[in-house]
């Protein structure tokens, strides 16, 4: 079967006032159909520009300067990166939903979210009148909202949760195949973000849909993925289903990046900081971007850069001794 | 050990459209020199007014914060000094925390000049070197001349750090100081603070949203965890984390996701009786977190705010979980 | 003594700098020359060119030779030596007015915000009845009441009704600046309230206060040139203004040749305003650490 999504070969550039931005390098991955895939990585890793990119969001110093973003549905492949007008009007809503970080502000401060909902709706010639209500009110109720006090309210009278799962109710109306969420708790609550997680995972189960979700926190990709794609200076440097991501990590940045993250579980655990800081994406390290901050870099790795390649089922890796990167942990201690 | 700080009955009230509202309510509490203490809550709990208030920055409504046996409002000449240049701050923002036109040596420089901390320029440069090794911007001199939009933000929150210890502080109040900066890194910030605070004896209050990073800053201290302006519970670390008297920190706890999916989709999560947080306007009566909360026995809690109590070797605000021990004292 | 010596090698090291990063901007290194080459002619110019005592009526309303670069006028003087010696006024007065509004408006705008409460509400409340009344109808009216004879009156007539919006914007600078953290940082230092307003405070603002001076010194070009020209200040001396008016007054709207004598002295106010303009706008970067592309 065809994945829902296929990203091939990638890259995107920015131009800033010191210079070119490589901030995605030549990135594949798919996404299955009813698959949730996690790309987690710090902030300037780029991996917000991808989200961004696929949905053609870039602002207009970015370019796409190769690559596809092949979507299929019954049996029709697009490429979304060629769509312009009102085809990639329509597949932003009808295929793609996306539910932004700075989403927060994004339904308009005026309209209640009735009428955000059928202006939605009329734009993409969907339901109107009593059918969309009742779709409407029936999301909202997915999104553990209560439709009678939400839909006559304007935005500012709801809090910052309550806006986050209305946009989410929102990005569903038209039945997407695909949701993508940029960072969608970080500005909320602990409590508040629990229930954000619950009702994707909720709507996951009733809803069929894909989901790639951006994030830098790793116990979120911990709870909701179905595989991990982890992001370093605009590259995908491993991917791997969510159980072998987090139990066999082979890729020294995924290794340092989780034993970086405190638990709750337990007593105190060794944690390690990665030496050095992320890379200027505008002046890159040579070969492999992560080699100034990796304890096992040797020469090959700053000449080289080591492309995504599968060491087992399901497991890429782009390192040129993910076999030894376990000892990369106890060089991090050291 | 001796006692550094203690907050008697400290309260803040804020004016916001003709409206008060009380930001923090009654918090009591005590730090002993070389202790580190955790103040835990999410956004709108007080945590950080009640660091601005230890800070000097912000004048409380009522209450009392006493610094080494004197209330701090009394203090004149030689010992508002040592309490003015005792405490010192770190703050979330990386960006805003460093004035942008100076360069790092004049940040950290300023304070040394200002004090006669530094008898000339050479004496300066030798204690401003030394204070960039001691957070650990090696060489120093990489980083002298450069401007805080020229550093990481790791590297800007060591400069903030540098800039602190400057004045020789004995309390360091660390206000979300590892929240911006890269998860990669804020481990290695979060061992040279507590190298710092071994190495010159410093109290540290840590006030942070993430509870997974509390219990392991503040292992060997203690955590406090505040709901709407109030303390609910207070404890040793490790216990607050393993053994949660409050049904607050339970809910809170069970609601967090842990980085490894076997745990977490593991975990049990505590419903709450609410989702819709109260307004700081229109606090619920008695117990402020009643409405919400999963444990509630009836109107006492309805009623009567809950007073912090001992439990167990904690403290904790809870009509429920203080019920036995307050019959038996 | 020490200390002094530091202090002085620190200033010194900073002139410098600023001095160095100023020339990296090639506009406002033209802004900032021009600038200097404008005040020296006005000053140092009438001292080697004096003013031509008589009418040459052979020469009248000529055009550019070489022998007269920027033509004669009505009365066969040398348009170019006019412009020289109608410098001195009008550069005085933009200077001064400069100066004395951005005092105002600075000190007054962060006094208010500083002291905050019913002083703040009051000042501010002044400060926007002031903004809605016309300035330039005010000043003229007042300038047939006062005898404005020399400069320093008029700049100070002028900056007395220029100071209000420059207030207001030092006002809400400072009431932002005043929660930043490293103010903060500042206070919880004890570095001391002048030392915080003078070396965190003012630094930060710098950039914002010289351009609004540059703004107010354009502005003040332009009321003073036109009160002359409306004949409301006295012919005391040459200006750039009084060539303005008299050429007009003279025909040449309706004398082709005589062109030279009203683009001559436009000329000089549309270069000066330029050489301010483009110099202002390299300050930005001379103030600013983060425009900086390296240092």
């Amino acid at each position: 079967m065809n994945p829902t999504l296929s990203v091939q070969h990638l890259s995107i550039e920015y131009q800033a006032r010191r210079g070119r931005v490589q901030a995605i390098r030549n990135v594949s991955f798919d996404v299955n159909k009813g698959e949730a895939v996690a790309l987690i990585g710090e902030s300037g890793s780029g991996k917000t520009t991808l989200g961004l990119g696929i949905v053609q969001l870039l602002p207009g110093t970015a370019k796409i300067t190769q690559g596809k973003a092949i979507y299929h549905r019954n049996g029709h492949a697009i490429d979304t990166l060629a769509l312009k007008g009102k085809a990639l009007r329509e597949f932003r809503w009808k295929e793609c939903a996306m539910v932004f970080q700075s989403a927060l502000n994004s339904l308009n401060p005026v309209l209640r979210i009735a009428d955000q909902f059928s202006d939605t709706a009329k734009a993409h010639g969907y339901l109107q009148g009593r059918a969309l209500a009742d779709r409407a009110r029936d999301l909202l109720s997915l999104v553990r909202l209560d439709p009678d006090r939400v839909w006559k309210s304007f935005p500012h009278e709801l809090s910052g949760g309550m806006r986050q799962r209305v946009l989410i109710a929102l990005g569903l109306l038209l039945e997407p195949q695909l949701l993508i969420l940029d960072e969608p708790t970080t500005a909320l609550d602990i409590l508040t973000q629990r229930n954000i997680m619950d009702v994707l995972k909720e709507l996951r189960q009733k809803l069929d849909f894909s989901l790639i979700f951006i994030s830098h926190d790793l116990s979120l990709a911990a709870e909701l993925a179905d595989r991990v794609a982890t992001v370093y200076a605009g590259k995908i440097v491993e991917m791997a289903d969510v159980q072998t991501t987090f139990r066999e990590p082979k890729h020294p940045y995924t290794i340092g990046l989780i034993n970086a993250v405190p638990t709750l579980k337990g007593t105190r655990e060794e944690l390690t900081s990665i030496p050095g800081s992320p890379p200027d994406l505008i002046e890159l390290p040579t070969g492999c971007k992560f080699h100034p901050r990796c304890p096992l870099a040797d020469a090959q790795c700053k000449q080289n850069e080591p492309e995504l390649e599968p060491i087992s089922p399901g497991h890429q890796v782009a390192c040129w001794h993910w076999k030894l990167a376990r000892e990369s942990l106890n060089k991090f201690k050291a | 050990m001796a006692e550094i700080l203690r907050l008697e009955h400290l309260t803040r009230t804020f004016q916001v459209k003709r409206q008060t509202i009380k930001a923090v309510d009654d918090v009591s509490l005590s730090i002993q020199e070389g202790e580190i203490l955790c103040l835990v809550g999410e956004s709108g709990c007080g945590k950080t007014t009640t660091g601005k208030m230890i800070a000097g920055l912000l004048p409380p409504s009522t209450g009392r914060i006493i610094f080494r046996g004197k209330e701090i409002t009394t203090l004149r000449g030689i010992d508002r000094k040592q309490y003015r240049l005792g405490v010192q701050m770190i703050h979330q923002d990386v960006y805003a925390s460093l004035n942008p036109v100076h360069t790092i040596y004049d940040i950290i420089a300023a304070p040394l000049r200002h004090h006669g901390f530094a008898s000339s320029e050479a004496a300066t440069q030798k204690r401003v070197r030394e204070l960039l090794e001691t957070v650990d911007l090696t060489p120093p001199d990489d980083f002298l001349d450069k401007y805080p939009h020229q550093l990481s933000g790791g590297q800007r929150q060591r400069v903030s750090v540098a800039r602190a210890l400057t004045v020789n502080p004995s309390f360091i109040i660390a206000d979300e100081a590892v929240s911006m900066v890269d998860v990669s890194i804020r481990i290695s910030l979060l061992k040279t603070m507590s190298k710092l605070k071994e190495a010159m004896g410093l109290s540290v209050l840590f006030i942070t949203h993430d509870l997974a990073l509390a219990k392991y800053f503040a292992w060997e201290g203690r955590i406090g965890v505040m709901y709407l302006g109030r303390l609910v519970e207070l404890a040793p670390a490790h216990q607050l984390v393993e053994n949660p008297q409050h049904p607050y920190t339970q809910v809170l706890l069970s609601a967090i996701p842990e980085a490894d999916p076997e745990v977490t989709r593991r975990k049990k999560h505590i419903q709450l009786r609410s989702m819709d947080i109260p307004s700081l306007l229109r606090l619920p009566s008695g117990c402020a977190f009643h409405p919400r909360c999963p444990a509630f026995i009836g109107p006492v809690c309805e009623q009567v705010v809950p007073e912090l109590r001992p439990k167990d070797g904690a403290m904790v605000a809870c009509h429920l979980a203080t019920r036995h021990s307050s019959l038996t004292t | 003594m020490q200390r002094l010596i530091d202090t002085l090698t620190r200033t010194w090291r900073e002139t410098v700098k600023t001095f160095k990063l100023l020339s990296r901007n090639k506009m406002g290194m033209f802004g900032f020359l021009m600038t200097l080459t404008i005040i020296l002619l006005s000053f140092v110019g009438p001292i080697i060119w004096p003013p031509e005592q008589s009418a040459n009526v052979a020469d009248i309303n000529q055009g550019i030779s070489a022998k007269h670069w920027l033509g004669t006028d009505f009365q066969g003087q040398d348009n170019l030596r006019k412009v020289i010696n109608g410098g001195k006024d009008i550069v005085t007065v933009a200077f001064l007015t400069g100066v004395l509004a951005t005092f105002f408006g600075v000190i007054i705008g962060s006094f208010s915000a500083f002291v905050g409460g019913s002083v703040d509400s009051l000042l501010m409340e002044l400060v926007n009845i002031w903004l809605t009344i016309p300035k330039f109808p005010l000043l003229a009216v007042t300038a047939t009441v006062v005898k404005l004879n020399d400069p320093v009156t008029l700049s100070l007539l002028i900056a007395f009704l220029d100071w209000p919006s420059l207030a207001r914007q030092v006002r809400s600078q400072v009431l932002s600046l005043k929660k930043r953290d490293y103010i903060e940082a500042a206070t919880m230092l004890d570095l001391g309230t002048r030392n915080i307003i003078l070396s965190e405070l003012l630094p930060n603002m710098m950039s914002f206060i010289m351009i609004s001076m540059i703004g107010i010194m354009t502005f003040a070009i332009y009321q003073q040139t036109s009160l002359v020209f409306l004949g409301i200040v006295p012919y005391s001396s040459a200006n750039w203004g009084v060539m303005i008016s008299a050429a007009e007054r003279r025909g040449v709207l309706f004398n082709q040749q005589a062109m030279w004598s009203i683009l001559a002295p436009m000329g000089a106010i549309v270069l000066f305003q330029l050489a301010l303009v483009s110099f202002a706008r390299s300050l930005d970067e001379v103030f600013n650490p983060r425009l900086r592309t390296t240092v």
